[in-house]
């Protein structure tokens, strides 16, 4: 991150400017130090390839029926089917596309609320930044899910109210974390420097504060992700969340559990499914936080 | 110590001002009209009954004016009454209450049972097979969602041991070892989560510890490793592990809802889904402003245990 605006001397009196080593190049480094965040990505890369080619890998579609109800698993119907004779491991393999959508949608929500308080906020300081880390505060003092649960089951239940709730409930935690990182920033001679030669104030904001940013946020994103998955599987078990015929894990989980006693694979394999995208998203989010962002470590 | 516990209990009263504040407008905004909602599409309803059952709820009212009757109204112990079943609601929430608390404690007590032998012991072996195995169970852990779990044991218990809880709920005072048997994998689905959590925290704040220059003066002085670890090295890892807990709670209070649903136990959980499935806003409000109450308050007591232990903070 060197500034263009001034030309800065290598050296000042004793101290040698070191630049820190880039964003990329921090990210280049990690198979060979991390293995268990390399490992998470490999996950998730897998979770992603299955989503977009589930219409190839699923044998059947995942709506319609496909053979008799309740069968065991067998060479046809790998994890057997369920109580509408629907193939379970096809709906498993196109539940992956509800869960990273649902995901990526919500964390997305999340960080384009939370970040823009959280940064502005930390910019203009003051009684607006009071306001709003007290706003923030309240959030903290519900339970996450009891609040989403209370969100999603007030809008009605649908999968757009599902995205809503997780991602207001996941925004104070990006606001809180940008705008400590942006007060970190905020006192650096390199943002004065910036004032000084007359930078306006959202030029200033994208060029030097949000880089500063950056980091920790793509850490929280990637756990985040994991947490974001678990809830939307916990609202769509509750009936809050996806709505039948679509696959989720979490509904499927939910009308498994009925036929336990006589098919038990219709609940036990769409939990591993969400274990596996979970655990991936959270291998890789411990593994970035140490490369990125050391001080973020318990 | 008085002092710090009094500013601290003053600080609630403006979040629980915002949080009341929270719940009510969220349900007031939200889309549909409670009434229509209530009588559904009864063609026999005029739209004068419908007038009279919204006045009979306090719905023509301003907003701001229904928010401070209502929370007057439960300073004066009047959570209000269901619009579905007209019953009120403060009676069935102190009879849903003691099930919440049992299910959140016994989680409790089961997470630090395992996680905190299983954290030192961990962190004491550094990089053994023990460390190993309970570094990938503490990742796994955080992984399972308590409702997978909580059928999964559902269905061990049915199959191997053809043996299921019982679907109505047993008071503790009418039959104690009735009820434990009930609560029994309900409160562990609920506990593995904070176990995990509980675990790797112990674990990491242990390997810190032990790094410190009055552990190394410990051994230097000739204290046997039992002494070092008892007297001087646990007292002081356990602090962030408090702390940790006291975070976790809110995801104990989240968690009962669904187990409380899984196995079918009339506690808070229970009835706020109960209210949402209903659209019982009434319920819904008060209930989620409970549960978010007995949040602040049991995070209130870990800070004041943590304020206790730890002798550096200032209670000024």
């Amino acid at each position: 991150m060197s500034e263009s605006h001034l030309s800065v001397p290598d050296t000042l009196g004793d101290f040698t400017i070191r630049e820190q080593p880039s964003l990329w190049r921090r990210l280049s480094i990690l198979p060979r130090q991390q293995p268990i965040g390399t490992f998470g990505a490999v996950i998730i890369l897998i979770v992603i390839l299955v989503a977009l080619f589930a219409p190839v890998i699923a044998p059947y579609e995942p709506t319609s029926q496909a053979s008799k109800r309740l069968l065991d698993p067998s060479a046809i119907h790998l994890i057997g089917t369920d109580e509408l004779g629907r193939d379970v491991f096809s709906r498993i393999i196109y539940g992956s596309r509800i869960s990273l959508y649902v995901g990526l949608i919500a964390v997305s929500l999340a960080l384009l609320l939370g970040v823009t308080t959280g940064v502005l906020a930390g910019y203009i300081g003051g009684s607006f930044d009071n306001i709003v880390m007290r706003a923030v505060d309240i959030m903290f003092a519900f339970p996450g899910l009891v609040l989403a649960i209370v969100i999603a089951g007030m809008l009605g239940p649908s999968i757009t109210n599902a995205m809503i709730a997780i991602g207001i409930i996941y925004a104070p935690t990006f606001a809180r974390v940008s705008r400590g990182s942006v007060l970190a920033v905020m006192g650096e001679p390199y943002i004065e420097a910036a004032r000084l030669i007359g930078g306006r104030d959202m030029h200033i904001i994208f060029r030097h504060v949000f880089p500063n940013v950056l980091a920790p946020l793509i850490v929280l994103t990637s756990l985040n992700m994991s947490t974001a998955i678990l809830t939307e599987a916990a609202l769509s078990f509750l009936g809050l969340g996806t709505q039948p015929p679509d696959p989720s894990w979490g509904t499927m989980l939910s009308s498994g559990r009925k036929f336990m006693e006589i098919a038990p694979w219709m609940a036990i394999f769409p939990g591993l499914a969400i274990v596996i995208a979970v655990l991936g998203f959270n291998f890789l989010g411990d593994g970035l936080r140490d490369v990125l962002d050391p001080r973020l470590k318990e | 110590m008085t002092k710090y516990i009094l500013r601290r209990i003053f600080l609630l009263i403006p979040t629980l001002i915002g949080m009341s504040l929270l719940i009510f407008m969220m349900v007031r905004l939200l889309p549909g009209d409670i009434v229509d909602a209530l009588v559904g599409l009864d063609p026999t309803i005029t739209p004068q009954a419908k007038a009279e059952l919204r006045h009979s709820f306090g719905l023509d009212d301003p907003i701001p004016v229904q928010y401070v009757r209502w929370v007057v109204e439960i300073f004066q112990g009047n959570l209000g009454q269901s619009f579905r079943t007209r019953q009120a609601i403060t009676s069935t929430l102190v009879q849903a209450l003691p099930i919440t608390l049992e299910l959140a404690f016994l989680a409790m007590i089961f997470s630090v049972i395992v996680a905190i032998p299983l954290g030192v012991l961990s962190a004491l072996r550094r990089n053994s097979q023990i460390d190993f195995w309970a570094r990938v169970s503490g990742m796994l852990g955080l992984a399972f969602p308590n409702f997978w779990l909580a059928t999964m044991f559902l269905l061990i218990t049915s199959l191997v041991f053809h043996w299921v809880p019982p679907v109505i709920w047993i008071s503790p005072r009418v039959d104690l070892f009735g009820n434990l048997q009930q609560m029994f994998l309900p409160a562990l689905a609920l506990s593995v989560q904070l176990m995990a959590v509980e675990m790797r925290m112990t674990r990491a704040s242990v390997l810190e510890i032990l790094r410190q220059d009055y552990i190394r003066t410990a051994r230097a002085k000739g204290l046997q490793e039992m002494d070092v670890l008892f007297r001087h090295a646990l007292k002081n890892a356990f602090i962030p592990v408090i702390t940790v807990i006291g975070i976790q709670l809110g995801g104990l209070m989240g968690g009962s809802v669904i187990i409380e649903q899984i196995f079918g136990l009339p506690g808070v959980g229970w009835f706020l889904l109960q209210g949402i499935y209903n659209r019982d806003y009434p319920v819904v409000q008060v209930t989620a402003l409970f549960l978010a109450t007995v949040f602040i308050l049991m995070n209130l007591i870990v800070d004041l245990t943590y304020a206790y232990l730890d002798p550096r903070i200032h209670y000024a």
